[in-house]
């Protein structure tokens, strides 16, 4: 079995990686914010072409902050070479050196807005709709004021977990909901409890907290690294360390897969093994149906139903299971959206100076939902159903939704 | 439920033999490191160029070239069947006016003004065929920094076609887009896919083109929408427009990867990229799964039939350690010669050792283990993996991975049936 690295040696492995790099030139190809800006010069040239320039401390230029990190050009890369994670790191390099503003600050902290948000849900909600509050937080700390921002609950989803009785089962997951889940869409994760509870699990929801993505996509990695340790440590509450772990935001699920290893050069025991054991709600649903596990007592579901794989899905390596478990319910007609990329990646496209990149990238995606005009568009990735909905005016759930609406959920 | 073939490696050859299978009702899927040589290539299709005099009718030369060359990839392969897989390829690639016949060259400028022979091209290539001689103006853009429009008319206006016509070649430069200073491919292609940035294009060559000139551009007329941008220019100037290849990364490669990637999915096949095959489980003589690594964790995917399209040495399917070993990278199938010298040899332009490295295969395109006997009952190898090529030199590429692809999927579908 391949062993994969880690700390230390996983840092070095994705810089050696470098040295693979032939310039062939199909990262910049395959890049989708090059192919709308001059601004970014194209993941080879502020990559594997800048790195050898970054040494003793110093940014040879500042174009690497428009790389959106959605790691396509990693996926394309035929020679194996780290290209996003080498960006990330360098963005977090530039950051170190001079300061991230306070605008990167917030936005990479979705547990303090959403915990600033809560108490005061409908004036939060009311404000983000103001288009005088808006403009005036454009030009204050630079968050563009038609970005796509979630609406915040009351109610958030501990809050139902502490009411909600579970089944009891000998099988037994780790449910790892995320921020988005906790703060903004505790619908997600009621479903996705009903729904591994419906197929005779028993569901460990843990307290959690940021897995640190946003932290580190916005190069803040000393606070992401603290954040992703301290998450896995609170993934493996007792009697728990070799259950699945069960992700339903497809990129904080892959920040523990992977990113937490190959970016943050993040290291510790808990991390390790929640890092093995981590599942995308549909990676795994798809191997209970490979074993004739998965329930298929499905109703009709008479809609369309235009399925998007967002980038960090589709940066697991492990295809669109989503599409394959859909494609069992009777009723569902659903389209295959042939898109790389919505644009938004994380809080890239929210902020003022990225807000027409992300727009301009996401612009193929969106004409295609347009043209479909499909009753619902299936995406795993709340920062991309968010954009997407903005874009389009097309409501937007989790594939998890439709599978929980087939079992008969409302 | 589960995947009938698995098809390792997303370039010519793998795409060639996913799309026969998925075609053929099965269920594919194809698994790559990254995109393979589709978006770096000219997209123009090599079947055989030269022997090493100048071939103008490939299939017809076929015979005679293998001759000399008995560890050739074509050797495997009735020319017939090269034959129909060119058909076949013509008309899955009907929707870019792929146009050429297997048994007659084109010459094409090159990027360097060459004239090239290559057997199918797409129609915004089409009127690039120099055979017959001809009278080009050259339009290069200001700021893209990879078309030498005046080095490329000089060097064609130095062209001899066989048929002793005359090719004549001028250039001009055209400012675009504000005149940036350093415009990439990527871009350009999707700005002139813009009607305003079209017809500013088009207004500037007209008023400098001449009587019964064509126009060659360098190749990036659009990605998405290639045919209007085409089209639109050639109305705009009032002649026949053609594309010359750039060096990559190349427009008309990524169309027709698109395309190709594009038809798969609607056979209801799958291509996933930035997966490393790490392994594989084999059961007596047949292959049961490969193993590669996801995000997280090394997986298995279990199929009933393989295709090796992992490419040569150019793209890691076969790797030389430093100890001179050489390797095919996931199964450890033998690796042969393919009839090139043992020893490095003092000239520069000849055939050297590592020329023309690749698997080597039994007559049913199975590679090999270090018995000779075939490795697996159900693992065929296509393409630039195959012992015995050199693509570069004789303009074979293409012609192999869609003849060794397709021939490929038939025996994989034989084994299925």
């Amino acid at each position: 079995m391949t062993e994969l690295a880690w700390g230390a040696e996983a840092w070095s492995e994705v810089r050696a990686s470098l040295d693979r790099c032939i310039k062939c030139t199909v990262c910049e190809t395959a890049c989708p914010v090059a192919a709308v800006t001059e601004l970014f010069p194209g993941p080879k040239t502020v990559g594997p072409q800048a790195e050898r320039f970054r040494t003793g401390g110093q940014s040879p230029d500042l174009s690497v902050d428009y790389c959106s990190g959605c790691g396509i050009c990693s996926r394309v890369c035929p020679q194996d070479v780290r290209i996003a994670e080498l960006n990330s790191r360098a963005r977090s390099e530039l950051k170190r050196e001079r300061g991230a503003p306070l605008r990167d600050q917030l936005v990479a902290r979705p547990g303090l807005l959403g915990r600033a948000g809560r108490p005061v849900a409908p004036l939060f909600n009311w404000a983000m709709a103001n288009s005088l509050i808006r403009w005036a937080g454009e030009r204050t700390i630079g968050i563009h004021r038609k970005a796509p921002v979630p609406r915040s609950t009351t109610r958030t989803f501990s809050y139902w977990v502490g009411h909600h009785v579970g089944t009891r089962s000998a099988r037994r997951v780790v449910y790892f909901h995320g921020c988005s889940t906790q703060w903004y869409e505790p619908h997600v994760g009621q479903k996705v409890t009903a729904i591994l509870e419906h197929n005779g699990y028993q569901v460990v929801i843990p307290k959690q907290d940021c897995c640190g993505l946003p932290l580190q996509s916005n190069g803040l990695f000393p606070a992401a690294r603290k954040a992703v340790t301290r998450l896995a440590r609170q993934l493996v509450p007792d009697g728990t360390s070799d259950l699945p772990v069960i992700a339903s935001s497809t990129s904080c699920g892959l920040m523990l897969k992977r990113e937490a290893r190959e970016i943050l050069g993040a290291d510790s025991p808990e991390l390790r093994s929640v890092s093995q054991r981590t599942y995308d709600i549909f990676e795994f649903l798809l191997e209970l149906h490979q074993r004739g596990e998965l329930r298929t007592d499905f109703k009709p579901v008479p809609l369309t139903v235009a399925y998007h794989a967002p980038c960090q899905q589709q940066n697991q390596l492990i295809g669109k299971p989503a599409l394959e478990i859909l494609r069992l319910i009777p009723g569902l007609r659903l389209v295959e959206l042939d898109r790389s990329c919505c644009g938004i990646a994380g809080t890239y496209g929210v902020k003022r100076e990225k807000y027409e990149i992300a727009m301009r990238v996401g612009e193929p995606l969106f004409a295609d939902i347009q043209a479909e005009g499909p009753d619902l568009v299936a995406c795993d990735s709340e920062t991309c159903r968010w954009q997407i909905s903005a874009a389009t005016g097309a409501t937007s759930v989790h594939p998890l939704e439709i599978l929980h609406r087939a079992y008969g959920g409302s | 439920m589960g995947t009938d073939a698995v098809v390792l490696g997303a370039g010519t050859a793998g795409m060639v033999a996913a799309l026969r299978l998925a075609a053929a009702g099965a269920s594919v899927l194809v698994l790559a490191e990254g995109e393979g040589g589709l978006p770096l290539a000219p997209a123009q299709i090599d079947v055989l160029g030269y022997r090493p005099q100048l071939i103008l009718d490939p299939l017809g030369e076929l015979g005679g070239f293998l001759e000399s060359r008995p560890d050739h990839p074509y050797r495997l392969i009735e020319a017939e069947e090269v034959g129909a897989s060119l058909e076949w390829f013509l008309e899955l690639s009907a929707p870019l006016g792929y146009t050429g016949s297997p048994h007659l060259n084109r010459l094409q400028p090159t990027a360097l003004g060459a004239l090239r022979p290559t057997c199918l091209v797409p129609e915004t290539m089409a009127a690039g065929d120099l055979s017959g001689g001809g009278s080009v103006l050259v339009v290069g853009l200001r700021g893209f920094r990879d078309f030498h429009a005046p080095l490329l008319a000089e060097n064609l206006s130095l062209a001899h076609p066989p048929s002793g016509a005359e090719v004549r070649a001028r250039s001009v430069e055209v400012s675009l887009l504000g005149d940036p200073r350093d415009l990439r491919p990527q871009l350009l292609a999707r700005r002139l896919e813009e009607r305003p940035v079209l017809a500013e294009l088009g207004r500037e060559i007209r008023s400098r083109l001449e009587q019964e000139e064509l126009v060659g551009m360098p190749a990036v007329l659009g990605l998405e929408r290639s045919h209007e941008a085409w089209q639109r220019l050639q109305e705009l100037v009032g002649r026949p427009v053609f594309e010359i290849p750039t060096p990559p990364p190349s427009q008309p490669g990524q169309r027709l990867q698109q395309h190709l990637f594009r038809a798969l999915r609607r056979l209801g096949g799958e291509v996933r990229l930035g997966v490393r095959a790490t392994g594989y489980r084999r059961a007596g003589d047949r292959l049961m799964a490969v193993r590669v690594v996801t995000a997280a964790r090394e997986v298995e995917i279990p199929a009933d039939h393989f295709v090796l399209a992992t490419g040569g040495i150019g793209t890691g399917g076969i790797t030389a350690g430093a100890d001179g070993e050489l390797r095919e990278e996931v199964f450890g199938a033998r690796v042969s010669r393919g009839g090139a010298p043992d020893q490095p040899l003092v000239e520069y332009m000849a055939t050297q050792p590592l020329d023309r490295l690749g698997v080597e295969v039994d007559q049913e395109q199975r590679p090999l283990g270090a018995g000779g006997e075939p490795l697996f009952q159900n693992l065929w190898a296509a393409g630039a993996a195959l012992a015995g090529a050199e693509p570069w030199r004789e303009k074979s590429g293409e012609g192999i991975s869609l003849a060794t692809g397709y021939r490929a999927a038939r025996l994989a579908g034989g084994a299925r049936a």
